[in-house]
């Protein structure tokens, strides 16, 4: 396995190998959220308690759980690079700081957007909410310390370690609804097991979340190839590249 | 399709501020956030581009320096050189 990954220690090869990736990303992440968007709109069934305020748990559930899982490719990513000192595992995990960070602030948005019909109230100091609010300033820290210093080895260091020292805060989002008593509602979509809603709301919510699930790859290959091309300047095949396409 | 008529479509049951809310504004901040990559990307290979110029400029006016200088040296030695002829026809 070591053989066939090395390659892809090179910023060179992955560079061109995420630019190859991207299409397909794109275009099975437009069908899907076209799809998806119009079914959960317009032909998904109204929920029997809260009407078709329920229609906002299409956005409001992918987004949350990617917030969560870009964190976690993050860490895994900060890891690695801490450890192995794998120069583009950093490029990576700056890239996908900002896109978690706006997946966040979607996930609280349309909770607030869903909540003051539901519950009364845009906001309510609860263990799911604060913990997702605390996901989103860790994301804005790791951003910030990215851009703290010019020495970009130095940033990756100290967002990595803020990074890791974040994931706490995963499972306490995760298993927050169950430890504590909460307004939040328990979950609905469990991934072991069976789920526990009807079919025709299911399916929507799964071309939903694969959809969004595969814009985050669409968006964080293309951060991911910036960061490579800024950490790169200075050598020939960057150079050659940059000139190439300014002509 | 769950609605009668276009405008329950848009009233959602009563909800429809909320569910279009959370629409438009989820729509809203990810289209920010892809321009901002795509322009990110741009603005970035720009800067190289142009610190290369730059650089192409400066070695070239370097090797431009190079050559009048070693010119100045030729000319100031053959320079000396006539004066000690001249110097040496007046001895």
């Amino acid at each position: 396995m070591w053989k066939w990954l090395h390659p892809y220690a090179n910023p060179e090869v992955t560079y061109h190998f995420t630019g190859k990736l991207i299409p397909w990303f794109k275009y099975l992440s437009l069908a899907l959220l076209s799809v998806g968007l119009v079914w959960a709109l317009a032909f998904a069934p109204a929920d029997y308690q809260q009407g078709d305020s329920f229609r906002i748990f299409y956005i409001h559930v992918p987004a949350a759980s990617l917030s969560m899982g870009i964190y976690f490719g993050m860490a895994i990513a900060a890891f690695s690079s801490l450890v192995w000192q794998l120069k583009l595992a950093d490029a990576s995990a700056a890239a996908m700081a900002p896109v978690g960070a706006v997946f966040t602030a979607i996930a609280l948005f349309t909770g607030a957007a869903w909540g003051k019909p539901m519950w009364g109230t845009w906001w309510v100091w609860d263990a799911r909410l604060t913990s997702e609010l605390i996901l989103l300033f860790l994301y804005l820290g790791v951003i910030a310390l990215h851009n703290a210093f010019e020495d970009k080895n130095l940033a990756g260091k100290a967002a990595g370690i803020l990074t890791l020292v974040g994931v706490i805060n995963l499972p306490i989002i995760k298993y927050s609804v169950e430890w504590w008593n909460t307004l939040h509602q328990g979950s609905t979509v469990s991934k072991l097991g069976k789920p526990s809603m009807s079919l025709d709301m299911l399916w929507p919510f799964l071309f939903t979340f694969f959809g969004f699930a595969f814009l985050v790859a669409v968006i964080v290959c293309i951060r991911f190839r910036t960061e490579i091309l800024a950490r790169n300047s200075m050598r020939p095949w960057v150079k050659s590249l940059v000139l190439a396409e300014s002509k | 399709m769950q609605f009668d008529s276009i405008s329950a479509f848009f009233a959602m049951g009563g909800y429809g501020f909320y569910v279009w809310l959370s629409y438009g504004v989820s729509a809203l901040l990810l289209v920010l956030l892809v321009i901002n990559s795509k322009l990110r990307n741009k603005t970035i290979k720009k800067h190289i581009a142009q610190k290369q110029k730059r650089e192409q400029k400066l070695r070239q006016a370097a090797k431009q320096q190079a050559q009048d200088t070693t010119k100045n040296i030729d000319q100031s030695s053959e320079k000396t050189h006539q004066d000690s002829d001249a110097k040496e026809v007046l001895s």
